[in-house]
């Protein structure tokens, strides 16, 4: 891999003497689409927060964009995006005040912020609707206006925490389109979804099981070493075997 | 007398139309999926047969009940499992589920047998606060307080939405039990390929209903011919499939591409010309059995409305 944009090494979060994340190390190289899969309960989210700046480590090593998560996490934030469907943009704020927050919040200066808000709206076809509120919007907008939002400030890596959940089918596969356009383009992308055909989109593809990463391979790879259908024949496979009760 | 019984539902919210004119029955003992996306109006149909929400037209019954004039007998009768997570969460497990047991008028032990299977699993955590539980088993105590009185019909709104694929499938065998013991379910679910789970699928979007078959029938309503096709770039794929002056719907479908094209007869051996052409490495072109996905999404632009 030529440089690697994530890099992690025995990766460790005990909350008590609970191992939320034990010991992973694994590495995602530019451009790459990273699935980090795992059942609930299994850590995804713990490793996910230690590696976008917001919780230290116990133990281990891991840089993100060449930067250490221990003493660099304020430099992380500035090189990621992040996108979660939970959160991620305002209700009451319309198309054009969000992407001005964004900018605002990453530091663009107010003409950037403009000529990207134009482009932006431009690009996603949302001329009609960048004077409504968020909040009246239909789903699938507000996650591809999320997506480019996460972007606005041309991160290095982006974060997908389950990015597509609700949506219509067509329209999951739209926001996949962009993501491969991206991820084309250079950027880095790290993301969790529950639909396990999502996970074949994906150049590799890790699981974690009980805070380890039990199985990190390319799609074919798993099933091959499996023997499995598909990644859900895998992952069940896998996540069976977790002995950590929820 | 139907466990569920709905014609020509309307309701608005304001100018948005929730549901537009939606009919359909369950039958006893039968496992039935609404399966569509967020704002398919999934929610307001729930909240209407659950008596709590007045349809602006239409009829709805349930066991025979009418959902406007008789909303006192339904009640004690139906289960209902609501999308949002709505137990008390500072409330322990076992105080959660006592509680519902009491509202509805009998004891935890009167019904445990039914609700064993499930609650068992949760019964070693049964003084941990409800706040305090994962997803999986937050899941687990909600359909078990739903099932304390013994319901004889079953609302469960996307009960395993953003639950993993090992508690998705746990929860499937759970509703499958729960058929046998003769509940009639109506469930929903945004993920295509939980409908196999259901004896008969109405798929929704945006307030309408595209069909309602058993999931095995409602592919015949794929028409055409699909293939799935396989290179070493999936971007790239999707592009020149795009570009290929037949194409009628490309749309990435886990390791492989789902194409159409626009001819009714078309000579494989062209479309691998024209993709090795390309230059696209590691070609698989293959015909395929069109699932529920393809089906939904076919509905959908048949219906013109998608994004």
């Amino acid at each position: 891999m030529a440089e690697p944009m994530i890099k992690a090494q025995n990766l460790t979060r005990m909350f008590g003497d609970f191992t939320a994340v034990d010991h992973i190390s694994f590495e995602v190289g530019k451009g790459e689409i990273f699935g980090f899969l795992g059942a609930n309960g299994a850590g995804k989210t713990t490793a996910m927060r230690m590696l976008t700046g917001l919780l230290v480590p116990t133990e281990g090593e891991a840089t993100v964009a060449g930067y250490d998560v221990y003493t660099q996490a304020e430099r992380i934030k500035k090189q990621i995006g992040y996108m979660s469907q939970k959160f991620s943009l305002y209700a009451d704020l319309t198309v054009r005040e969000n992407i001005r927050l964004y900018g605002g919040i990453y530091g663009l200066s107010d003409r950037l912020i403009k000529e990207k808000t134009n482009d932006l709206i431009a690009m996603l076809g949302m001329q009609e609707l960048q004077d409504q509120k968020i909040g009246s919007l239909p789903l699938g907008w507000k996650q591809k206006l999320a997506f480019s939002v996460a972007l606005i400030h041309e991160p290095q890596i982006v974060f997908l925490d389950e990015p597509t959940g609700g949506v219509d089918p067509i329209t999951r596969r739209q926001f996949w389109e962009q993501i491969y356009k991206v991820a084309d383009e250079g950027t880095t992308v790290f993301v969790t979804t529950h639909y396990m055909d999502e996970a074949e989109y994906c150049d590799r593809v890790s699981i974690m099981v009980d805070g380890r990463i039990d199985a990190l391979d390319t799609p074919s790879g798993l099933k091959q070493k499996y023997e499995a259908e598909d990644i859900e024949e895998v992952f069940i496979t896998l996540a069976r075997g977790a002995q950590r009760a929820e | 007398m139907k466990p569920i019984r709905v014609q020509n539902l309307v309701k608005e919210y304001g100018n948005i139309e929730a549901v537009k004119n939606i009919s359909f029955e369950v039958e006893d003992g039968e496992l039935f999926g609404l399966i569509g996306p967020d704002g398919a109006g999934k929610t307001t149909i729930f909240r209407i047969l659950t008596t709590l929400l007045k349809p602006d037209s239409g009829n709805a019954s349930v066991l025979g009940k009418d959902v406007i004039d008789e909303y006192k007998k339904i009640r004690p009768v139906v289960g209902y499992m609501p999308g949002r997570f709505s137990l008390y969460q500072d409330l322990s497990v076992e105080e959660n589920l006592t509680f519902f047991a009491s509202v509805f008028g009998t004891t935890i032990d009167e019904n445990y047998e039914l609700v064993k299977p499930i609650y068992s699993q949760l019964e070693p955590f049964k003084n941990r606060m409800a706040g305090d539980l994962s997803g999986g088993m937050k899941q687990k105590l909600a359909l078990s307080c739903a099932l304390i009185h013994k319901p004889k019909v079953l609302f469960l709104d996307e009960p395993t939405t953003g639950v993993d694929a090992v508690s998705r499938k746990e929860f499937w065998q759970m509703l499958h039990r729960l058929k046998d013991e003769g509940i009639s379910i109506l469930v929903s679910t945004p993920y295509m390929d939980e409908a196999e789970q259901c004896d008969r699928i109405a798929l929704i979007q945006e307030g309408k209903i595209l069909s309602i078959e058993t999931p095995s029938d409602i592919t015949d309503h794929f028409e055409k011919q699909l293939w799935a096709i396989k290179t070493d770039n999936k971007y790239r794929l999707i592009q020149v499939l795009r570009g290929f002056e037949y194409s009628d719907s490309v749309q990435p479908f886990g390791e492989f591409v789902h194409y159409t094209d626009q001819r009714d007869d078309f000579s494989v051996s062209e479309l691998e010309e024209y993709l090795q052409a390309h230059e696209l490495q590691g070609l698989e072109i293959n015909k395929a059995k069109p699932g529920i996905e393809d089906t939904f999404m076919r509905l959908m632009e048949q219906e013109g409305n998608h994004g």
